[in-house]
Parts: C-alpha cells; sequence; structure tokens
C-alpha cells in the first residue's frame, strides 16, 4: 500500500511537473539580460544605466507591454575578451528574451554578433561605436544612446559657424577617438574649415605634455579632443597648466566634461562641449525624470540613467505592439522603427539603421554643471555608413 | 620643429623620464634587489595616488593640512602596510619559485582594487597641487610650464641619490645587497635577514606609496590607474638591470625620450617604441644595462 501510495505520488509529482512549463509559458515574464560593467571603471556608468532601465519599468507598474519583467544579470567587466562567453551564457543558457548592453564598445560589438547571429533582441544604452548602427545593423538591433560620430559631427558644425579656420584634434588612438575625431573633420572642412593636424596617443597613456608643446608650435585657431575618464580629467588639467586654455578654445565631445568636473575643478570652466544630454535642460520632461530618479535613488541622474532609461522605453514600445508576444518579430521592429520616444533629453526618433535622431546639445561648463548654450545641431541622424537592412 | 619647440621637448622627455624612475623605483628594490616579482607595486602606486586624495581632509581635520603633512601620514601608513604585508605574505615567497610570486601578488592586485572600489569608490577624483607649487613659468610665446612638474623632478632626483648612496656606499647597503645574494650566509653572519628584508620591504612599499602620492596632482586618481603604470615600471628595472639604480635612472631616462619624441615624430607607431627599444637592448646586453654584480 505505502509502495503504491509513493508511486502515486510520484506519478502526479511528474504529472504536475510536466504540464507546468504549458502554464507557465502564458504568463512568463519577459527575460531581460543585463549585460553591464559592475566592477572596473565603468562600473558606475553600469550602474546609472541599469538604475535608469528599472526606474521606468517600475514606472509601468513593473509591467511592458502586459507582461511582467524578469531581469538577469552578468558583469561584463568591460572586457572584450570575455564577452562574446558572457553573452552566449545569457542567450544560451539563461535564454534571455532581450539583451541590454553595454558600456564599452569593444564589448557591444560582440554583443551585436551574438543579437545578430542569434535573432536575440538587443538595444545598446550606451557604447556609441559607429559599426553597432553601420554595418552591425541589424532588424533587432536597437541603441539608445548615441553614435561616436554624433557629437563630433555636431562640434564641427559649432567651430565652423564660430569662423575658426584652422584645428588640431588629439585623442587616444582607437575606434571611439578616431571615429569622434573623424565626425569632426567631417563637419569642420565641410563648412570651410581644416584640420591641420590629428594627433594621437596611444590608449590608456595620458602623458600629453610632448603633444601640448606641438599644438603650441602649431597654433591652431581650435583644438578638438576626445577623452573620457581618467584620460579627461588629466588632459584638461594639463591643457590648462600648459597655459593653452587662454590661449586656443578648447572643444570636445561631452566625455570630457561627463562625470570628471569635481576632480578638473577650476581648470574645467568654461569648456565647451556636445552631447545629447545636459544637466539643466529645464524641460517639464527632464525636471520630471529627475525628481523620479533622486527620490527613487537618492542621487542625481546622468547621461547614462538617461540612456538606461530610455532603451527601457523603447522596450515597452515594441512589447506593447505585440501585446507581449515577442515572436511577432517584424511588427516588434516597426513598432520602435515607427514611434517617437518621449526622452527626458528631448523626443527622438531613430534612423533607418536604428540609431537616435536627436538633437546634440552645446553645453559650456559652469559651476561644476554642463549648462546648455544652444542646440548644437538639430535633430541630427547618424548616416549608418555600411548598414544594410 | 624649430629649435625652441626641439627643447622644450628635450625638457618634456627628462621630466618624463624623471616621473618614470620615480614610479618605478619602489619596484627596483623590491624587483630588483630583494628579487620578489611583485605585481602588485601598481597597486602600491594607486593606493598612494589615493591616499593623497582621501586623506586630505582627514590630516586637513587633524593637524591643519597642507599638501606635505598628508604626504607625511601617507609614508608613516604606507611604512606600516609595507611592515604588515611582509610578514604575512611576501616573507614566504623569498623561497618560493617565480610563478607562485606571480600568482600571489597578482591576486593581491583584485584585492586592493575590490578594497579601493569598496572605500572610496569608482569615480575619477582630481588632488589640488599646494599653494606654493602651484604657480607656472613662461615657456615660448604660448606654452606655460607648471613649477609642479619641477617640483616633481626635484624629489625624484633627491629619491635616486638617496637610494644610490644607502644601497652602493653604506653598511646597511652591504647587508642588503649581501641578503639578495645568499641569504643562509648573511643570517649565519649573526645579521637578522628576516627583519632587515621586512623593513627594506616596507620601504620599497613606500617609495611607490610617495610616487603615488606626488603624481596624484598631474596624474589625477582613477580606477585601475597601477596596472596603467606596472609594465613600464617592470620595463624601466629590466631595461636598467636589475638590481640597478643607475641602470634604472639611465632606463627610465631612455624611455623618457624614445616615447616623447616618438608620440611627435612616429605617432603611428609610438604605442610600440619603448618595447621596440627593450627588445634591441636586451638582445645587444641580456641582462640590462648595469646588472648588479
Amino acid at each position: 500500500m505505502t509502495t503504491f501510495r509513493c508511486a502515486l505520488v510520484t506519478v502526479a509529482a511528474s504529472l504536475a511537473w510536466a504540464a507546468a512549463p504549458a502554464a507557465w509559458a502564458q504568463q512568463a515574464k519577459v527575460k531581460v539580460g543585463l549585460m553591464l560593467p559592475a566592477t572596473g571603471t565603468f562600473a558606475a556608468l553600469g550602474t546609472a544605466i541599469e538604475n535608469g532601465f528599472k526606474l521606468y519599468v517600475a514606472e509601468q507598474g513593473g509591467k511592458l507591454g502586459g507582461r511582467e519583467i524578469d531581469f538577469v544579470s552578468v558583469d561584463d567587466e568591460s572586457n572584450p575578451a570575455k564577452a562574446t562567453d558572457n553573452v552566449n551564457k545569457l542567450v544560451k543558457r539563461d535564454n534571455v528574451d532581450v539583451l541590454v548592453g553595454t558600456v564599452h564598445s569593444g564589448v557591444a560589438m560582440a554583443m551585436a554578433k551574438v543579437a545578430k547571429d542569434t535573432g536575440t533582441w538587443l538595444i545598446v544604452p550606451n557604447a556609441g561605436a559607429d559599426a553597432v548602427t553601420g554595418p552591425m545593423c541589424a532588424p533587432n538591433i536597437f541603441r539608445s544612446s548615441f553614435s561616436n560620430w554624433q557629437p563630433g559631427y555636431a562640434m564641427g558644425e559649432v567651430a565652423a559657424r564660430k569662423g575658426h579656420k584652422t584645428a588640431v584634434t588629439i585623442t587616444w588612438k582607437y575606434a571611439a577617438g578616431d571615429e569622434s575625431v573623424g565626425g569632426f573633420k567631417e563637419a569642420f572642412e565641410k563648412g570651410g574649415g581644416s584640420v591641420v593636424k590629428a594627433l594621437a596617443v596611444p590608449f590608456p597613456n595620458v602623458e600629453f605634455q610632448a603633444l601640448l608643446t606641438e599644438i603650441a608650435a602649431i597654433k591652431p585657431d581650435v583644438v578638438y579632443t576626445f577623452f573620457a575618464g581618467g584620460g579627461a580629467v588629466k588632459f584638461v588639467k594639463d591643457y590648462a597648466a600648459a597655459g593653452l586654455k587662454q590661449a586656443i578654445p578648447l572643444y570636445g565631445a561631452g566625455f570630457l566634461t561627463d562625470g570628471t568636473l569635481e576632480a578638473q575643478g577650476a581648470d574645467a570652466e568654461g569648456l565647451m562641449t556636445t552631447l545629447h544630454y545636459a544637466d539643466s535642460l529645464g524641460t517639464p520632461r527632464d525636471q520630471a525624470f529627475r525628481l523620479a530618479y533622486v527620490r527613487a535613488y537618492k542621487q542625481q541622474p546622468d547621461v547614462y540613467a538617461v540612456q538606461g532609461y530610455d532603451a527601457a522605453q523603447m522596450l515597452g514600445i515594441g512589447l506593447t505592439a505585440v501585446k507581449g508576444d515577442l515572436n511577432r518579430k517584424a511588427e516588434f521592429t516597426a513598432a520602435i522603427r515607427k514611434a517617437t520616444i518621449d526622452s527626458p533629453r528631448g523626443r527622438f526618433k531613430l534612423s533607418a539603421s536604428h540609431n537616435p535622431v536627436q538633437d546634440i546639445y552645446l553645453r559650456q561648463v559652469a559651476n561644476k554643471e554642463n549648462k546648455v548654450v544652444e542646440v548644437a545641431s538639430k535633430a541630427l541622424a547618424d548616416p549608418g555608413r555600411g548598414c544594410r537592412m | 620643429m624649430d629649435f625652441a619647440t626641439f627643447l622644450i621637448q628635450c625638457l618634456n622627455a627628462l621630466q618624463y623620464g624623471l616621473l618614470l624612475f620615480l614610479v618605478a623605483s619602489g619596484l627596483t628594490l623590491i624587483f630588483g634587489i630583494m628579487g620578489v616579482i611583485n605585481l602588485a607595486h601598481g597597486s602600491f602606486y594607486m593606493i598612494g595616488a589615493y591616499m593623497a586624495y582621501a586623506l586630505a581632509p582627514i590630516v586637513e581635520a587633524a593637524f591643519g593640512g597642507g599638501f606635505f603633512a598628508t604626504l607625511l601620514v601617507g609614508l608613516v601608513l604606507a611604512v606600516l602596510l609595507g611592515y604588515a604585508l611582509e610578514w604575512a605574505f611576501f616573507s614566504y615567497l623569498y623561497e618560493r619559485e617565480h610563478l607562485q610570486q606571480v600568482l600571489m601578488t597578482y591576486g593581491l592586485i583584485l584585492v586592493f582594487e575590490e578594497l579601493r572600489s569598496l572605500l572610496v569608490g569608482d569615480d575619477v577624483h582630481g588632488v589640488a597641487v599646494p599653494e606654493i607649487l602651484a604657480g607656472s613659468l613662461p615657456l615660448g610665446e604660448l606654452l606655460t610650464y607648471p613649477v609642479y612638474r619641477l617640483f616633481i623632478s626635484a624629489v625624484c632626483l633627491l629619491l635616486a641619490l638617496a637610494m644610490y648612496v644607502v644601497l652602493s656606499r653604506t653598511r646597511l647597503g652591504m647587508m642588503i645587497r649581501a641578503g639578495a645574494n645568499n641569504r643562509e650566509m648573511v643570517q649565519s653572519l649573526g645579521i637578522d635577514i628576516k627583519f632587515l628584508y621586512r623593513v627594506v620591504f616596507a620601504a620599497g612599499v613606500a617609495i611607490a606609496v610617495l610616487a603615488g602620492m606626488v603624481a596624484a596632482p598631474v596624474s589625477s586618481v582613477y580606477p585601475g590607474m597601477g596596472n596603467s603604470v606596472l609594465i613600464v615600471c617592470f620595463v624601466v628595472v629590466v631595461i636598467g638591470g636589475i638590481g640597478s639604480i643607475r641602470g634604472a635612472m639611465l632606463a627610465a631616462l631612455l624611455i623618457g625620450i624614445v616615447d616623447t619624441f616618438g608620440k611627435v615624430l612616429l605617432p603611428q607607431a609610438a604605442g610600440v617604441l619603448v618595447y621596440v627599444m627593450m627588445a634591441l637592448i636586451l638582445l645587444w646586453k641580456p641582462d640590462g644595462l648595469f646588472r648588479a654584480a
């Protein structure tokens, strides 16, 4: 008898087990794989993106398109060498429906490759590599941030409008720097200026003295630079210490003065940079976002938080359009393509290659804030070179 | 490049070379003379830079502040740290294989990076140049040269001189060098080699920390900064010849020249020039420029 009852229980249990996936599938959560840096230089950026993303999901009551959201997180360590393994873990082992990541362009490229091969949805909330919405573009890959080309191009327009004729560019010799400087050169030379010398330092070397001496010898009208993080702090300080700040205006992509102002101190005052966000936009949309963010996380949001927030908005738009059914791929893509995203940075749509078509702001550093001066370039679209969809 | 620019670039090269020596000098002591492959050297440098940033407000509250007071407090803490690390970890490493030394000191890098992240966070920080050294000298029509950079060069020269005199001209230096050659023999002559090495190690850590603190105002303070100097430090010690202060100085200056002029004249190859030079020197002199006997 006992044996029989035991067997019965076992059978019942296994039946229940077998039936479970079917019942579970009906209201299963959407699995979002967050592949962001949790350690290393970019850890703070990863946290801001995750906070922004989760803030939007929380505002929607924890559901997007009627389905609850489940998060799986992987620390990508900003390490391109481990990137493919990490993405595959999320896609093949954890079976995530949507990938969100990341900060580092090299890692993002690996994610884009896997997304392209497997058809998994990917939303890139920072990495600016032109190629993500260029040669790597695909119907299932979107970006909520920017392309490296965009801020550079906008600053090239500004420099030409101001009547500068000659420029020297200086950056790290790596993809992001080359792309940013490329954008600047394209717009500046279109506007009648000329880049007389393109200086580059091996990444991540921060000894600039020799090149600052070069700049002083060339005496251009303006210097355009792309540096971020510790390199940005050191470059801005060295530029001022070498006496060049008074003599030759320094323009940069926004990352030169984002998250670094405390460390740069007075040496950054007055610097002009271009980016798709600023500290005091003053729009009701931005103020509402900033208030909600501060309430939730007890700290001020930055451009990275905005990009995370908008990544969640894009996912929400897609999921709502297909009523939570991620298998209706064409409809999902079409919905995001024609949507206007109500971002704290200002409304934007996506280009044909899925990169934001957005206003790039000219900002000036005043009292340790990046204050908006004007819109440097209205509704600027990345050309999406090499994209075939 | 006109002549004035050339002279300024020479100054840049000299100054960068001296900075490199300063950063590498702690490694000269620990790796060069004591023979321990210390990958955590970069971490000590980083700890120094973070001390310059984090200790300043504390020292300000306790002693009324000042960059030099912070420097002094940092040095004392560094000696204690070095002493404790030697006692807890490094004293077990002298007799071990190099691979085990690499493994343990690599582990220390990870531990120090995580601790740094927990204690101070992942943000980039700046350290203000002390006021008496905040000025700059005019140089050519546009350029100015920060006085603080000259101060760094002076610190470096003093340190180099002190290390050279202590190691090659004093009884203490003789005991240290003898210990590096034959530990047991020195011990049997009645010298407390264990204690001696603990002190030398602490001094090595203190010098690395000092380098980080002195360099902080010009290098800024950021996560992973230690790893960025580690490789070039090993290049300095290896080119110079293991254990030679003179060699390390010469190597640092050579790297300063190659790096500075490389960036200007051969920018495409600037990243590899230093390593090409290392390869050539090691082909010509496999033991480095000056091998200590």
